[in-house]
């Protein structure tokens, strides 16, 4: 026989144990809110699993540490130690641990190290014995017990599991006389029997010195498979067999943890509902048979059959469109995989601080484009960051403010449009203006804080180097914040805005693209070229009579849109293009939005909406202002997407030369 | 690369193209493909060179003109006017020459550095000079042709006017 190289498993491992991980830290999250026991048994079967596959694949380090996390949990799970503040944080410490565990696995360095030691001996002293310490002397009130009455009711389908409960007999058979007794209550008639299914239950007295773990450990691979309950051999008498396990509760909570998180630690690849791809199989097939019906009139094209070739080229457009959608829904991953690392953050930022904080989420179903999720992660952190720090108050302040003590802090996702929209929202202090002026003042931003608005004020949080926080903490305030957020949240095609009452809170609004692939946008004639305007920056396209347009000093133009005036960009001499319209009342402007603020975009005239594959420009050449990406035209040319937002700041940089 | 030739003795393989009555050699491993001409969508703010983009099989691909990026000026593109699709470092980009002409095999010791002759031709592109018999070749670095501290410097140029706004 060949040997097979356990390694090639590796990856498949530490990618689930890193999920079995996350979701771990999740059920201890929320076991620390007063959950139930059902989390207890889902952190306990992820530890076992974790325990189980370092102990298979050669990790004997990351097995005994996990070892005694695992006999901790054992105790929480058995009810012989009440789950408190101290031990949800040593287990989330070992999560921690176990993740740099897995970090150094990956990289083939030592698994443990001071840290783990130190950690795996404090699991060992919580537990109640010292590593070094043989088994037989755990504190296990029962182990002075005789004998012990088992009873063991395997589900049916245990046998498909490759589990034998003879193979189980013959080991408990190792820890001490046995006396097995088959229970045949369930047994069905015989024209009923399905031999596959197992259908005795056994009532075993075992007779011995052995401990409830060593029995347990006999079950070990059969838990959620059987009812079984172990009772001390005195108290037989009342035993009900239990379930220990809800089998089917636990791992149900355990594939949802793991779903979301799957988008957050894979760099190369995403994990794709059955579902979905079963659509897209369904949709191929679709294909292949429009195909083939279109095939026939490449034979023989008889006019009068016409009305079937519109039909199929309608019908091939229409599975286009599906496919097309179906594949951008295999990028689209549920924004809950960010916001999965928000409780944790949250549980030590106010640990830390001494802040009482509630957090709450909405719509982590909602669903982004991979891309656009695996970069949101950091400035949200951020944000979350800045809310805790700087935004919610102490205690005593919200109490003498006569707010509740426990600050709220909000995130929200949901559709707005074709946008994702993420609220960060705090019922805290709100910017505070006056040292936002002061600091402003201070770093040479503005010259007065005169008459501008609370908005402008608001806005001057997104320069760089800007940071009020009196003190610079650990946390945020290092000054090199907001402008970054903004930065990489305009790199994705979105913006941010904030809204902040004093003594009422603070809410920061981004608004991301669904996706970065595929835009909707109307093709803008520009002389004898065409450019791509993306249609989620369109608010309105207006035909300007030549009056209408006051110059004002310096060469610049407005026009008044609603109640407001707005400057007019002139396509055609930002991006040099010749042979354009010169009048405005011969082409026509667009309103479009950014968060920087609304323009009029002067255009010859509009060719048409097109839903546009957004190419790289950077791939083999590099960033052009004003130009967000390509994409390529029906007739194979190659036409230019406008960065609407890079257009506004082009435009204000001419104001202000 | 030619440089690994350091007996004198391997030859490595130039495609030979005509510009302005000269002759260029392009190192062949570095040549992707060979289109005739086709009209590019222009770039804003390119230099004048970059000529604009192009659709290679759904990648967006720069061309230059290498009249132009050698100073010299654009007479009419003709029927024998070719984009020649090059890869440096994984970039692909698209140089415009009148005619391609030759695969010719140059042996790294027939190679001569290039004297600084004045010609019209900035050296810097140049990486050495050959000859075939009566025809003279100028071999061409084809990574200096895209200059990436163009677009560094551009950039670095534009980082500058984005601080100064801030700070206004």
């Amino acid at each position: 026989m060949s040997t097979v190289s356990l390694a090639q498993f590796h990856q498949v491992f530490f990618e689930e144990s890193l999920e079995g991980l996350d979701a771990m830290e999740a059920a201890l999250l929320a076991l620390d809110q007063g959950g139930d026991a059902e989390l207890v048994h889902l952190i306990f079967r992820a530890a076992h699993s974790i325990k189980g596959g370092a102990a298979t694949f050669g990790f004997p380090d990351m097995a005994a540490f996990t070892h005694e996390a695992e006999s901790l949990l054992d105790e929480l799970r058995d009810g012989r130690r009440a789950t408190d503040g101290a031990i949800v944080e040593l287990l989330l410490r070992t999560v921690d641990c176990l993740r740099g565990m897995f970090d150094r696995a990956q990289t083939g360095q030592p698994l443990a190290n001071a840290q783990s030691d130190e950690l795996r001996q404090q699991l060992a002293a919580t537990v109640g014995r010292s590593v070094v310490a043989p088994a037989g002397k755990t504190i296990d009130k029962s182990t002075a017990q005789s004998g012990w009455v088992i009873q063991f009711q395997p589900h049916p389908g245990m046998l498909a599991g490759g589990n034998d409960p003879l193979r189980l007999l013959r080991e408990l058979a190792e820890l001490g006389q046995l006396t097995v007794e088959a229970q045949l209550d369930r047994l069905p008639a015989l024209d009923a029997l399905d031999p596959s299914e197992c259908h005795l239950g056994w009532r075993i007295e075992l007779i011995g010195a052995a401990t409830r773990e060593a029995i347990v450990a006999v079950f070990e691979w059969v838990e959620g498979e059987c009812d079984l309950s172990i009772e001390p051999l005195a108290q037989v008498a009342t035993a009900q067999p239990s379930n220990i396990v809800e089998a089917v509760a636990a791992p149900a909570v355990q594939n949802v943890a793991a779903k979301a998180v799957a988008g957050s630690n894979d760099a190369g690849s995403v994990r794709v509902g059955i579902d979905k791809i079963d659509g897209l199989i369904d949709l191929v097939g679709e294909l292949v048979i429009t195909q083939a019906m279109l095939d026939q009139f490449r034979e023989e094209f008889d006019p009068s059959r016409i009305a079937l070739l519109q039909h199929g080229l309608a019908q091939l457009a229409r599975h286009t469109r599906t496919l097309q959608e179906s594949v951008m829904g295999i990028r689209m991953l549920p924004i809950g995989s960010v916001f999965n690392r928000f409780p944790r953050l949250v549980r030590d930022l106010t640990q830390k601080l001494g802040k009482l904080v509630k957090l709450e989420m909405i719509g982590e179903h909602t669903e982004l484009d991979k891309t656009v999720l695996e970069k949101i992660g950091d400035p949200l952190v951020h944000l979350v960051r800045n809310a805790i720090d700087h935004g919610l108050e102490m205690p005593e302040k919200r109490r003498a403010a006569g707010k509740n003590e426990t600050g709220t802090l909000r995130l929200e996702a949901f559709h707005r449009g074709g946008s994702i929209v993420v609220e960060i929202v705090d019922d805290g202090a709100g910017l505070n203006r006056d040292a936002i002026v002061a600091k402003a003042l201070q770093k040479g931003l503005i010259q007065s804080a005169d008459g501008l608005s609370d908005e402008t004020v608001n806005e001057l949080i997104f320069q760089p180097g800007f940071s009020t926080a009196a003190t610079t903490t650990d946390l945020s305030g290092r000054g090199v914040g907001m402008d970054v957020v903004r930065r990489n949240v305009t790199d994705l095609g979105g913006s941010v805005a904030i809204k902040s009452r004093p003594g009422a809170g603070t809410t920061f609004t981004i608004t991301l693209p669904l996706t970065l692939a595929i835009i909707d946008g109307l093709s803008a004639a520009v002389g004898e070229e065409c450019y791509i305007v993306p249609l989620v920056s369109i608010v309105e396209s207006v035909q300007l009579r030549a009056d209408a347009v006051r110059s004002v000093v310096g060469g610049g133009e407005l026009f008044r849109f609603r109640d407001e005036y707005l400057p007019i960009v002139r396509l055609h001499e930002q991006f040099g293009c010749p042979g354009a319209k010169q009048q405005i009342e011969d082409g026509l402007v667009i309103v479009v939005e950014a968060d920087t603020g609304r323009v009029g975009l002067f255009i010859d005239g509009l060719i048409g909406q097109q839903q546009a594959v957004v190419k790289s420009l950077e791939a083999n050449y590099r960033r052009v202002e004003g130009i967000s990406g390509a994409t390529i035209l029906a007739d194979g040319s190659v036409a230019l997407i406008i960065d609407v937002a890079g257009l506004v700041r082009m435009q204000s940089r001419r104001k202000a030369a | 690369m030619s440089q690994s030739f350091s007996d004198g003795t391997a030859a490595t393989q130039y495609l030979t193209v005509n510009l302005a009555d000269e002759e260029y050699g392009i190192d062949i491993l570095a040549v992707r493909e060979i289109r005739g001409w086709t009209p590019v969508t222009r770039i804003p703010q390119a230099p004048g060179y970059v000529l604009g983009v192009l659709n290679l099989r759904g990648a967006i691909v720069p061309v230059l003109d290498l009249r132009l990026r050698f100073g010299l000026t654009r007479e009419e593109y003709s029927g024998t006017t070719v984009t020649v699709i090059i890869t440096v470092a994984s970039r692909l980009f698209g140089i415009v020459v009148d005619a391609v002409s030759d695969v010719l095999d140059v042996e790294q010791n027939h190679v001569r550095p290039v004297p600084d002759m004045g010609t019209a031709v900035d050296t810097e592109y140049l990486k050495g000079l050959t000859s075939i018999g009566e025809r003279m070749v100028l071999l061409l670095d084809a990574d200096k042709l895209l200059q990436p501290q163009d677009a560094q410097m551009l950039d670095a140029a534009l980082n500058a006017v984005d601080d100064v706004k801030a700070v206004a």
